[in-house]
């Protein structure tokens, strides 16, 4: 009962995110960027669903192209993360040694920098721009995917069916990509959804901060930014994108439960 | 165990070189001449001279590195280049905050969380057990910068219960001070209630399932006996790493707490050195992060014989 | 007084549905010892567990009556279950390995019963514990009681699981297979220990088996279960001996028995021929030195002819599972030589005795990729064979999967079959490229006896057939007696001594063999299956 209500009401969330980000690359009820000082701080009405900001502009049609804009990096970053990830994991997993040893240490000491200082660190050096933030995030999180998947592989190459596959004569590589990678998707796809997530906040975070996505490109983190001078007499602009991230973030954490309760493989075999 | 010690420390070892190697090339990586980066376009040359010999800058990168470790072992970090001030000692001032912080709310919602979590195992797939989960993965799912919004809009700005922007430390005035860091606190231990409840929930419903607590309860043991010697301290093992883990990170994450806050911890000196381009603060911030992660793990690490006696010196 | 009646017994998923007991009805007097045989998915272990009121989550009682010591469970209130728990009714379970509490002392966990059910002292407490540590034969009880459970094996944390219920002198002591988990040799002893136990405090027995010849050796009375319900009931020798439902004697023809001896002699050079076969592994490294190693086999010399079956037998610890690997050139040697059709093969990787030897594994759950279906799992092996067209291949693949019993399958996953069917697609993979040499580890250990008999038949037709020669590992003297042609003893590394099936059943020389062949689980009704537990 639980699995379901987590995946449809996750599903839901994700959908609604996605359903959102996509329209709004076609459309918005206004243009998110147009100045309008007449119309300054209104409060959510039937013109503007969630109200105007300092600049007049829309809320509505802000928090949806920032819906595009997190959607977008957050899904290029994980790709990243997670074919990076993949690859040096399994290599480190599989072949062990001196490869692994080496791998591993440089990993450890990469995971001794919590995510953001880690992504803040390599913008510094490559600036702060959609593809800087993505490619600091992405080696933000590549080490947690590394540990994942090493320890995944660790586990595989001792089941018998590897020993199997040596026995018939194949080579090793063989085993490593017939045998082994087919096996590790599983908890590597449930690290994934939670690590949409995890990209999901820290991008906003660093918007947040001011060293994201730099304004007037609207996301969700900078939106929040400015609408703290604004916070007693315009709640509604605080109140807005940061539902978003909340309710996104809830959707992608149900819908990585249900998916994490599937596969369990003593779910499997009920 | 001095001998499980001396081994743990020494594997420190290599990564706290790594992360100072990570972070000396930090800036070096930077495109364009150090100092210029460091010191802006329009910069004094006599103050471009001084840095570039406080830098070393003529010799050869391995002796840079070498000559920057040497003064870090001996305490100093530098200095900063927008007030001048002693890297470490302003590093340590600002941590004394963030730490208190940090540490009172994993504190306390480990109180919370794994009592929870131990309970909610308990009656597994119960309405209980549905509500915990259900608020713990509410909790995670929102973001800390925003909650700190709410809560100040709503403590802060509408009921004025509490001040909403400033600081005042400990020493000078405690119950002052103890309402300027009440809410940071409360925040992040919302947060990671949620985090850590589903960590302890999970564990619990691991250890239930093992035979020797049915062995327990065939002895006639009763159930609140049962949770509290068999299963608590064999679930707890996977939630203390959690904690190691959160405590780490948070000390990253701290700086968007603060900066809400408006508090004078450690992540906002690193954010507000990052925009000012005060890169041996930076440095220094970076550094010292990293530090205290990897000790605050080898200190986990090292408690875990006393949960787990199967953990031995070996 | 009847210490235990159960009637019409009904248990079933809390989900709704399915009879995981159904009508099940027994009795167990005062001093009794009753063994309650089944095959998985018997129910066996639910009864047991409804008897002490400790259904799993997902099972619910639904009906029936269970009086306990005159106690009617359905009435009882939990207090009173609580304090029956223990003193009345204790129980053993199959895992030692994680039946006890890793993070508290020996000592601390068989304490706690005594003071919960006993107002005795401390030292009152810790005495008898070291009294019953030494009873059960650990043989040093004061270190014992203060150590950790991970320190021991898994023999000796079974005692003491013994130890720690024995201790409350309970009425009705409940094993659920205590002895599967253990080494051959192991598992006699404990059972004798635990039977001794029972005599000494006058307790009833009800031991969960599937071992007919444990059956035969302790119990005055079974029941035999199958799929939750009671198929037959009676003295154990009636049982076994005449059984009348035909499950019963299916379960009574699975137990292996001698066939008429092959007369498969070795002519001519050996296929396979190890000289001096030595195994080391290096021991742990730590910091500045390595640990001393561990030496698994030890000078072995075996020579294995075309078609034969060699058996090796041993106790955990023997080095016969590393001598099978190390045999197929799997695990690296230390020492000797291995020859194939006379070539040396030790150390060069020889293509041609990879493709002419195969393995068929323990564990059918593990042994399958998950991830493969039937057909490419059996299929696989003859990617070595490239003179194979596509339909050629397809055609043998499922010419091999009807040969073992499983036609038409071959688009299945691994997790929808039963472990028999999974082991029978591991000897299909195995034989699929007519091997010339096939080591079998321990192949029907994790299976069920009457599946067991069944697999142990398909491996004897397809050797007739295929003509394999066989190096068949196994614990379990009863498999091999079936199957072997020659048996070779190992124990400590070494061989300790080899012959013919006949030889070694009939006249063992060596006392460890003849400790095996006493550990045997055979149809033995001498000894104490007369005597009653005097109460």
């Amino acid at each position: 009962m639980r699995l379901r209500a987590n995946t449809a009401i996750g599903g839901a969330l994700v959908t609604l995110l996605l359903g959102t980000a996509i329209t709004a690359m076609f459309w918005t009820p206004f243009d998110p960027l147009r100045i309008n000082l007449r119309a300054r701080l209104q409060p959510p009405s039937s013109l503007y669903w969630l109200g105007t900001d300092e600049f007049g502009r829309d809320v509505l049609s802000r928090v949806m192209v920032g819906a595009g804009a997190s959607v977008v990096i957050s899904l290029l970053t994980v790709l990243l993360a997670v074919a990076a990830g993949m690859a040096i994991g399994c290599a480190a997993g599989y072949i062990r040694g001196w490869t692994d040893r080496i791998i591993m240490a440089v990993n450890d000491a990469l995971l001794a920098f919590p995510g953001i200082l880690l992504a803040l660190a390599v913008m510094i050096v490559v600036g702060a721009n959609k593809v800087g933030l993505i490619l600091a995030l992405g080696l933000a999180y590549i080490p947690s995917v590394v540990r994942v998947v090493r320890g995944t592989v660790l586990s595989i190459r001792e089941k018998e069916y590897i020993e199997a596959s040596r026995v018939i004569g194949n080579s090793e590589a063989y085993s490593m990509i017939r045998h082994v990678m087919p096996n590790a998707i599983a908890p590597v796809a449930v690290l994934t959804t939670s690590m949409f997530g995890w990209v999901l906040l820290a991008e906003s975070a660093l918007s947040f901060l001011g060293l994201g996505v730099p304004p007037p490109a609207p996301t969700w983190g900078n939106m929040l930014a400015a609408s703290r001078p604004f916070m007693e007499t315009a709640a509604w602009l605080s109140i807005a994108p940061g539902l978003c991230i909340a309710l996104t973030l809830l959707g992608v954490n149900l819908l990585g439960d249900s998916l994490r309760d599937r596969l369990d493989p003593r779910m499997a075999h009920g | 165990m001095l001998g499980y010690l001396a081994r743990r420390l020494a594997m420190t070892i290599p990564t706290l070189l790594l992360v100072a190697i990570a972070v000396f090339a930090l800036v070096r990586l930077i495109p364009g001449d150090p100092v210029q980066v460091m010191l802006g376009d329009s910069a004094d040359p006599v103050q471009a001279a001084q840095l570039r010999a406080q830098l070393g800058l003529d010799q050869p990168i391995p002796l840079q590195f070498m000559h920057w470790i040497a003064k870090l072992a001996a305490g100093d970090f530098g200095h900063s280049i927008t007030n001048n001030l002693a890297v470490l000692p302003l590093i340590l001032d600002r941590f004394q905050v963030s730490a208190v912080i940090v540490l009172v709310a994993v504190a306390a919602a480990a109180c919370i969380a794994v009592p929870a979590g131990l309970i909610a195992a308990w009656k597994q797939n119960s309405l209980l057990d549905l509500s915990v989960v259900g608020g713990a993965t509410l909790l995670l799912s929102i973001p800390s910068f925003w909650l700190g919004l709410l809560l100040l809009l709503l403590f802060g700005l509408k009921l004025k219960w509490l001040p909403v922007i400033g600081y005042v430390p400990f020493s000078e005035n405690f119950w002052q001070a103890a309402t300027f860091i009440l809410l940071p606190i409360v925040t992040l231990t919302m947060i990671e209630i949620g985090v850590l409840t589903r960590m302890a929930r999970a564990a619990s419903i691991e250890v239930l399932r093992l035979e020797y607590v049915t062995h327990a309860r065939a002895k006639g043991v009763p159930e609140w006996l049962v949770l509290g010697r068999h299963v608590l301290p064999n679930a707890f093992a996977p939630t203390w790493t959690l904690i190691g883990l959160v405590l780490g990170h948070l000390l990253g994450g701290i700086a968007v707490i603060e900066t809400v806050f408006t508090l004078p911890g450690l992540g906002r000196l690193l954010v507000d050195s990052i925009f000012a381009r005060d890169y041996p603060v930076v440095q220094g911030c970076l550094l010292f992060t990293a530090v205290i992660y990897v000790v605050v793990n080898l200190i986990v690490d090292l408690c875990y014989p006393l949960f787990d006696p199967r953990v031995t010196v070996a | 007084m009847t210490l235990l009646a159960v009637d019409n017994l009904r248990i079933e998923a809390a989900s709704g549905g399915t009879a995981v007991v159904d009508d099940v009805s027994f009795a167990i007097e005062r001093g009794e010892f009753l063994a309650v045989v089944g095959e998985s998915g018997s129910g066996k272990t639910a009864a047991a567990r409804a008897v002490l009121g400790l259904l799993p989550p997902g099972l619910r009682k639904v009906g029936g009556r269970i009086v306990l010591d005159g106690v009617d469970l359905a009435t009882a209130a939990s207090r009173r279950m609580r304090a029956l728990r223990g003193p009345t009714v204790g129980m053993v379970f199959q895992e030692p390995m994680v039946s006890l509490n890793p993070a508290i002392s020996v000592g601390a966990q068989m304490a706690e019963g005594l003071r919960l059910h006993e107002r005795i002292g401390k030292s009152e407490i810790k005495r008898r514990c070291l009294d019953m540590l030494a009873r059960v034969q650990i043989r040093d009880p004061d270190r014992t009681y203060d150590a950790y459970p991970h320190e021991f094996s898994g023999g000796m944390r079974q005692r003491i699981m013994l130890a720690s219920v024995m201790l409350l002198k309970p009425k009705l002591l409940i094993a659920d297979e205590p002895t599967t988990a253990l080494d051959t040799l192991t598992q006699r002893e404990v059972l004798d220990l635990m039977v001794g136990l029972a005599r000494d405090h006058g307790t009833s027995v009800m031991l969960i088996t599937h071992n007919l010849g444990l059956v035969s050796r302790y119990a005055q009375r079974a029941l035999v279960l199958r799929q939750g319900r009671m198929v037959e009931s009676g003295t154990s020798r009636q049982i076994l001996a005449a059984p009348r439902e035909a499950y019963t004697r299916q379960l009574v023809e699975a137990l292996p028995r001698r066939g008429a001896a092959t007369g498969r002699r070795q002519s001519g050079d050996p296929l396979v021929s190890v000289r001096g076969l030595k195994v080391a592994f290096a021991g742990r490294q730590r910091l500045f030195r390595r640990d001393a190693g561990v030496s698994a086999v030890n000078g072995v010399d075996l020579d294995i002819g075309a078609g034969e079956t060699v058996a090796v037998v041993g106790g955990s610890g023997s080095g016969k599972t590393t001598l099978g690997r190390a045999m197929l050139r799997l695990i690296p040697t230390s020492g000797g030589e291995i020859r194939f059709r006379g070539k040396d093969v030790t150390t060069t990787a020889d293509r041609e005795f990879r493709l002419a030897s195969q393995l068929v594994f323990q564990d059918p759950y593990s042994s399958l990729d998950p991830r493969m279906r039937l057909g490419e799992i059996v299929a696989e092996p003859l990617r070595h064979v490239p003179e194979l067209t596509v339909g050629e291949r397809d055609r043998r693949v499922e010419a091999m999967l009807e040969e073992v019993g499983l036609a038409g399958l071959a688009r299945r996953w691994p997790h929808e079959l039963s472990g028999g069917q999974r082991q029978r697609v591991a000897i299909a993979r195995a034989i699929v490229r007519q091997p010339a040499f096939v080591v079998a580890d321990e192949p029907v250990s994790a299976l069920d006896m009457t599946i067991q008999a069944q697999v142990l038949k398909l491996f004897e037709r397809l050797q007739a057939q295929y003509g394999f020669a066989c190096l068949f590992i196994s614990h379990d003297l009863a498999a091999v007696e079936q199957v072997a042609d020659r048996v070779v003893v190992m124990q400590g590394g070494q061989i300790v001594e080899q012959g013919s099936r006949d030889d070694i059943f009939d006249r063992p020389q060596h006392d460890y063999t003849k400790a095996l062949l006493a550990a045997a689980p055979v149809l033995d009704f001498a000894g104490t299956a007369v005597a009653r537990v005097s109460g």
